[in-house]
């Protein structure tokens, strides 16, 4: 609410002809990004199932995800693809409404097929061949270029131990994980305003009244939380209780988040409409749909979310009824305001899934480049110029899926 | 008393240092060991500053208390020795593609499990030892060292090597030679792993290390080093790699002209069949060795570059005096380090000597590392606690888990990577539960009574409200002069 109100003063004084100039239209304005990163490399020919390839079932004699209409069937979205049943009750009803979209083949050039160069490489978003700066991430360096413009007071924040890769760099970034929080216990208001008292004039003093702020946001939310699932005795756990915290921050405070979710390795006994991985989708889009609905009509609307994972696995399955390390995967998009033509479908560049398709007879092959991607993404939510983008992801040409 | 001064070896030289009063004893303390205690302050009160000093940088054997040492002694990292730990993993490890399909994946838990076991061993020794041995000072440049040559237990099979890797390529030559260090990193296990060299063959070079090798670990970004220069080092690397864990493995099949390039040193192989054999010029010179002394000269040549010394001593003095260490002591101890051949004691001893040293006592930012060891130190003071898993895990939830950090630039040695909003944040919760965990009144203890009157008025009016011992704890472990060392 803070950042809102102090954007309406920076418009409103006088000599803020520059800074003025600078703030785009209010939808800019109000946007708000989640990126999810799938660590792991989740299996996406299981989440999103190549329905009408009879290849996509001969390939997974153990795993597949049954035809439309079948006992545990993939649930159609449209007459190619189809949708894992285990998000049934959860992402399926966002894409009915416009509200999600897939964009298969997606991914990087990358080809180490290493989990950990992979992610590095993805969060940090730099060109491949050059010099690794590990102090710039790509969501740094969008908040940076948003505090220029069209975010003067862009709040970025990861939902994590750690500041991530993504939100290293310059610009400021909170983190703070959400999963303990609340567990009893915890420094009481006396006790914050003393130590907020013994920083008053130190270097420090912003910080911690920020940080102390931030916690007690996260406190109210899960106090909200408690309320609540003692009102309809529902009580969410694991990815969903985190995710609807997420959306409590982000809807009052922060926009530009960054979670991460793990567990997607699936080398061995994944399943198929059911087991481990069934499992896993499960948790997840009760978590995506558990944000949407926490965020409000409104906020969602201005929401955008990305889930990514840092490569793809083999479209085979292998000798332990799981898959091993791919290319190309799948990205979600979901957000209340999605464009007619994104929500509710299928997006970007496809092949047909079938052998002869396939990068090095292996995986899915890489036809939309995250970088590019995310490229379009931040053009058309927060109306950057390609001078900006390049600060981004340099020397990237943006490609426009038209996604919102 | 007497009999027990004359059983101590000879006292090591003792650098040109000084402290004048109780206050600049403490900051000295506080600087030199993982955090100030009364033990610590006794010790120092009773020898004198320098030649403490002076046995800080020339330790003897390790003596820790024996409860202490009995939980180390008690570890697998510690009662099976390296090679047969690695024979036993691979055996347990093959042993699951003979399973039934329904078995496998218990089977596999079960060996992550144990690889998890042993890189949390790794970090409960090395947590035993930060907050018990009497050698601060080499446990301290351990971990500067093991952040340096950084390895992380995210990457596999790491989690098993890093135990090994801190206890023999690091820890003995922490206070040594830079160019041992240098050497036993290279050959390990685990640093071969981390960063790839033992996939570097002939004719499929893979750069990853040689990169590193000379950007983080020698020469520094801008170190005088080119592209071509990371291709040449690379092929230097060629065959460097890891010798089969099975202990009954036969060597490769060697043609007998390059037999004798053969080396199998622990678990470190060079396999002459993976090395490329063709001229090299590195860093603007031929090298002039064939086979596996190669690597020697390229490391030879690496640890003598000036841009070394001046990168590895800008490493110390950030880690040690400032963000920004003044360019005068960079040079000091640069100059050191060139002329002791990188002589680690020589240089630090340099920094130690400095005026710029002494007037930085208690700026320096506390990292998390530094400052949950140092609380928890400050708290219990010698009383031995129950475990260390608690302290690991604040230490994690600040962001600095230990062994922990994903790429090889290991965690920053700089105030702003740790101290942001939501850091702070964590950190007053991380002391409110520090002071929870101990039944101590801070307010009686020698070394804060020491601190208190240099507070700032502030920071005295809050702990003047509190209102039991523990909040009193409390808020001084959150006091702004308790973040700094």
């Amino acid at each position: 609410m803070k950042r809102r109100e102090l954007l309406g003063m920076l418009g409103a004084a006088p000599l803020a002809g520059a800074s003025a100039r600078l703030l785009a239209t209010p939808a800019h304005r109000d946007a708000r990004l989640l990126v999810v990163f799938l660590r792991g490399a989740y299996d996406c020919a299981n989440l999103l199932v190549p329905t009408a390839s009879d290849f996509y079932r001969a390939a997974r004699p153990r795993i597949a995800v049954p035809r439309p209409g079948e006992a545990g069937g993939a649930i159609a979205l449209d007459g190619t693809w189809g949708l894992h049943p285990a998000l049934a009750s959860s992402v399926l009803p966002l894409f009915r409404r416009g509200q999600a979209a897939f964009i298969p083949f997606a991914g990087t050039d990358d080809l180490t097929r290493s989990h950990f160069e992979t992610q590095d490489s993805i969060e940090l978003g730099q060109a491949l061949d050059g010099r690794r700066d590990y102090r710039s991430g790509f969501l740094n360096r969008l908040a940076g270029v948003l505090g220029g413009g069209p975010l003067v007071d862009v709040a970025p924040i990861a939902f994590t131990e750690q500041l991530p890769l993504a939100l290293r760099g310059e610009a400021r970034a909170a983190n703070m994980a959400l999963a303990a929080v609340g567990r009893g216990g915890g420094l009481d208001a006396r006790q914050s305003a003393a130590i907020q008292a013994m920083y008053r004039d130190t270097p420090l003093a912003d910080a911690v009244t920020e940080g102390l702020a931030v916690r007690d946001e996260v406190r109210r939310a899960v106090a909200a939380e408690m309320t609540a699932a003692g009102r309809d005795a529902l009580t969410t756990r694991g990815f969903e209780r985190v995710a609807r915290r997420m959306a409590a921050l982000m809807r009052e405070r922060f926009d530009l988040g960054f979670v991460d979710v793990g567990g997607w390795d699936t080398h061995v006994g994944q399943g198929g409409s059911t087991g481990y991985l069934a499992g896993r989708f499960d948790e997840l889009g009760r978590g995506l749909a558990g944000f949407a609905e926490e965020m409000g009509e409104a906020a969602w609307r201005d929401t955008v979310v990305v889930v990514i994972s840092e490569f793809g696995r083999t479209f085979r399955e292998n000798g332990n009824g799981g898959t091993d390390h791919g290319h190309g995967t799948v990205y979600w998009v979901l957000g209340g305001g999605l464009a007619a033509q994104a929500g509710g479908h299928i997006v970007g560049e496809q092949v047909e899934v079938d052998r002869k398709h396939l990068f090095q007879d292996r995986d899915y092959p890489v036809l939309n480049e995250y970088r590019a991607v995310f490229g379009g993404l931040f053009q058309r939510m927060y109306g950057l110029s390609p001078a900006q983008l390049d600060r981004v992801f340099g020397g990237v040409a943006a490609r426009d899926l038209g996604l919102v | 008393m007497l009999l027990s001064a004359c059983a101590l070896p000879a006292a090591p030289p003792a650098p040109r240092v000084a402290a004048a009063d109780a206050v600049t004893r403490l900051r000295w303390i506080d600087r030199v060991t993982w955090g100030a205690n009364v033990a610590t302050l006794e010790e120092v009160d009773a020898m004198g500053l320098a030649p403490w000093l002076g046995r800080q940088l020339h330790p003897g054997a390790a003596r820790l208390p024996p409860a202490v040492q009995a939980r180390i002694d008690a570890m697998r990292i510690t009662t099976t020795p390296p090679d047969a730990l690695a024979a036993e993993l691979d055996a347990q490890r093959r042993a699951i593609d003979t399973l039934p399909d329904e078995a496998r994946l218990p089977a596999r838990q079960a060996y992550q499990r144990a690889l998890d076991d042993l890189a949390r061993e790794s970090r409960q020794r090395f947590a035993w030892r930060a907050l018990y041995s009497p050698h601060q000072l080499q446990e301290q440049m351990t971990w500067f060292w093991m952040n340096h040559f950084n390895v992380s237990t995210r990457k596999g099979e790491v989690r098993a090597l890093v135990g090994d890797y801190e206890e023999h390529a690091v820890r003995p030559h922490a206070l040594g030679r830079f160019r041992d260090l240098l050497g036993t990193t290279l050959r390990h296990p685990a640093m071969l792993r981390y960063l790839d060299n033992a996939q570097n063959a002939n004719g499929r070079l893979n750069e990853n290390y040689a990169r590193e090798l000379m950007e983080l670990h020698t020469l520094g970004v801008g170190g005088g080093y080119s592209q071509g220069d990371v291709q040449e080092l690379a092929r230097v690397l060629t065959g460097a790699g890891i010798a089969p864990a099975a202990a009954d493995a036969p060597a490769p099949a060697v043609r007998p002209a390059l037999r004798g390039d053969y080396v199998r040193q622990g678990r470190f192989e060079f396999n002459p069949n993976r090395h490329d054999y063709g001229t090299k010029t590195f860093l603007g010179r031929p090298i002039t060795r064939r086979g596996p002394g190669e690597i020697d000269e390229a490391l030879d040549r690496l640890a003598r570059a000036p841009a070394t010394a001046r990168f590895v001593s800008t490493r110390l003095a950030t880690w040690f005096v400032a963000d920004a260490p003044p360019p005068a002591l960079v040079a000091r101890m640069s100059a050191a380090f060139e002329r002791s051949d990188g002589d680690i004691v020589a240089v630090l001893t340099a920094m130690f000597e400095s005026a710029e040293f002494a007037d930085s006592l208690g700026t320096r930012f506390s990292d998390p590392v530094h400052y949950a060891i140092g609380s928890v130190r400050l708290v219990n003071d010698t009383r031995v606690i129950a475990s260390v898993d608690p302290l690991l895990g604040w230490i994690a939830r600040m962001g600095e888990p230990v062994y922990g950090h994903e790429t090889p630039d290991g965690h920053p040695l700089t105030r702003d990577a740790w101290a942001s909003a939501g850091q702070m944040a964590t950190r007053f919760e991380i002391a409110r539960a520090i002071a929870a965990d101990a039944n101590v009144s801070l307010a009686e203890s020698p070394v804060v009574r020491i601190l208190l009157p240099r507070f700032a008025a502030p920071t005295r009016a809050a702990l003047a409200q509190a209102r039991s011992p523990r909040e009193w704890n409390t808020l001084m472990l959150a006091a702004p002069e308790h973040m700094n060392r």
